[in-house]
C-alpha cells in the first residue's frame, strides 16, 4: 500500500488588483506539480493569473465551537462603523 | 442521477421532539439555510450519507469520460476533437471538485478510488452503455450532461458548503457540455439521410437509460425523505425526470427527430408531458453489474490505477528526496 500524495488548498488571485480566493485543493507530489495541477483544475477557463498552494496540514484553523468567544468581542462595538454616528444633514457629506 | 439510489441512514425522518439538543440546532440551521462547514457539528448519518453521495457523483464524473474519450481520436474534424477534449477535461476536474469536497468529510482519496475499484461504491447507470457511432457523441451532452444539469442546479443550494461550492463550479461549466452536444444533433439531424439516420438512432438508445439517470421513483423512500430533510437532496426523482422531459421534448421536435415512445403526449390539464416510464427491470440489472459495458469500465479504472502506480510512487520518491536535500542545505 503506497502513501497518498499531499494535499494542498488552492487559492487563485481572479484578476489583477484582487486578492487571493481559496477554490479548492488537489493532491499533488510536490508545489511546483500542484501548481501545475492547480491550473488545470482551476483555470481552464481563464480564472486566474496567479495560484497560491499551501500544504492542508499547514494551515490551522479557528474552531467552531470557540465561535463565540473568538468573535464576540467585535459585536459589542457598534460606534466602529461609521452608521453609529448622526451627523447632522446640514454638514453635508461626510 | 449521477448519484442514484444514495442510502441515508435507513430511518424515518426523527420528530424534533426525537432530536437531541445538537441535532435539533443542526436542523434548525439547515432549515433556516445556513450553510454546514466540514469542522461543524454534524449527525453521523448526514457525514455517512454524504460521502456516499459525494463519492458516487465524483465517481460518475470520471467513469463518464470514458464513452466519450471512445470517440477523442476519431472525432470527425480537428475542432470536433478540441471540443470534445475540452469537454472530457472538464468532467475530469468535475470529479476532482467532488472528491476534495468528499474528503473534507474525513475520508481520503486513495480510499473512495478503492472503494469503486472493488465496487462497494457505484457510479451512474448510464455510463454503462456503449457510445457506438459519433451520433451518440451528440445525444450525451445533450441528454446525458442535459439530465445532470437538472439535478446539479438545485444541489447548488444544498446543506454542505464544500458541495455546494463544487455544485456551483460545475454548474458553471455544464451549459457549454450540453450546447456543444445539441450542435452535434443539429448537424447530423440536417445532414445527409445517412447522419439523419444515425442521429435518430443515438436518440433511440439514448432516451430511456437518460430516464433511469434520474433513479426510479422515491416518493415512498425513507433515504430521499432524510436525504430531504437535510438538503441534501432537493427534488423527487420523478420531479426532475418530468421537468427534464419537458424541457427535452421541444428540442427534439426542433430536431426534426422522434422520441422512441409511442405513448408520449402532452397533457393539456396537467401542462406536461405524458411519457412511458424507462424498464426498471434493465435499470436494476444495469446498476447490479449487468450492463453491457460494466465489466469494461472498471476494468479501464483499475488499468489506470495499476498502471498508474509507478508514477505516483516515484514522483512522491522524488519530492520526498528533494525535500530532505533542501532540509539539509
Ligand atoms: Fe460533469
Ligand atoms: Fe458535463
Amino acid at each position: 500500500m503506497s502513501k497518498e500524495w499531499p494535499l494542498w488548498e488552492i487559492f487563485i488571485r481572479g484578476q489583477h488588483g484582487m486578492s487571493h480566493r481559496h477554490v479548492g485543493s488537489l493532491h499533488a507530489p510536490d508545489a511546483e506539480t500542484a501548481i501545475l495541477n492547480a491550473r488545470d483544475v482551476y483555470t481552464r477557463r481563464r480564472e486566474g493569473v496567479s495560484i497560491w498552494v499551501v500544504k492542508s496540514a499547514d494551515i490551522t484553523a479557528s474552531s467552531p465551537s470557540e465561535k463565540g468567544p473568538l468573535f464576540e468581542p467585535s459585536e459589542s462595538k457598534a460606534y466602529r462603523h461609521p452608521t453609529f454616528f448622526d451627523i447632522p444633514d446640514e454638514v453635508g457629506a461626510m | 442521477m449521477y448519484a442514484q439510489m444514495v442510502k441515508s441512514t435507513g430511518e424515518a425522518v426523527k420528530s424534533r421532539e426525537e432530536m437531541t439538543p445538537e441535532e435539533r440546532r443542526f436542523q434548525d440551521r439547515i432549515d433556516a439555510g445556513e450553510k454546514i462547514e466540514p469542522k461543524d457539528w454534524m449527525p453521523e448519518g448526514y457525514r455517512k450519507t454524504l460521502i456516499r453521495q459525494i463519492a458516487q457523483h465524483a465517481h460518475s464524473e470520471v467513469v463518464g469520460q470514458l464513452p466519450e474519450g471512445n470517440w477523442i481520436t476519431r472525432a470527425p474534424t480537428l475542432e470536433r476533437k478540441a471540443i470534445l477534449l475540452a469537454k472530457v477535461q472538464d468532467e475530469a476536474g468535475h470529479g476532482l471538485y467532488l472528491y476534495c469536497a468528499a474528503e473534507t468529510l474525513g475520508v481520503s482519496r486513495d480510499e473512495l478510488t478503492e472503494r469503486l475499484l472493488d465496487g462497494s461504491m457505484k457510479y451512474s447507470s448510464i455510463f454503462n452503455y456503449p457510445t457506438l457511432t459519433w451520433a451518440d457523441i451528440g445525444a450525451v451532452g445533450w441528454l446525458v450532461d442535459g439530465a445532470a444539469i437538472m439535478n446539479q442546479v438545485p444541489l447548488q443550494r444544498t446543506s454542505f458548503g464544500p458541495y455546494s461550492r463544487a455544485m456551483i463550479r460545475i454548474c458553471k461549466e455544464e451549459s457549454f457540455h450540453q450546447r456543444q452536444g445539441y450542435d452535434i444533433m443539429l448537424k447530423m439531424a440536417r445532414g445527409t439521410e445517412a447522419q439523419r439516420r444515425m442521429a435518430q438512432d443515438a436518440l433511440n438508445r439514448f432516451w430511456y437509460p437518460a430516464l433511469m439517470m434520474f433513479g426510479p421513483s422515491d416518493k415512498d423512500s425513507v433515504h430521499s425523505a432524510q436525504s430531504m430533510a437535510w438538503k441534501i437532496k432537493i427534488n423527487t426523482n420523478d420531479e426532475l425526470r418530468q421537468k427534464f422531459v419537458d424541457q427535452t421534448v421541444p428540442q427534439a421536435e426542433y430536431l426534426g427527430l422522434t422520441i422512441p415512445d409511442p405513448d408520449l403526449k402532452f397533457n393539456e390539464e396537467t401542462g406536461h408531458y405524458d411519457f412511458t416510464q424507462p424498464d426498471w427491470e434493465e435499470f436494476f440489472q444495469v446498476v447490479s453489474g449487468n450492463g453491457p459495458c460494466n465489466a469494461e469500465r472498471l476494468e479501464a479504472r483499475r488499468r489506470a490505477w495499476e498502471d498508474g502506480a509507478w508514477v505516483r510512487e516515484g514522483l512522491l520518491a522524488h519530492a520526498e528526496k528533494r525535500a530532505a536535500r533542501s532540509a539539509a542545505e
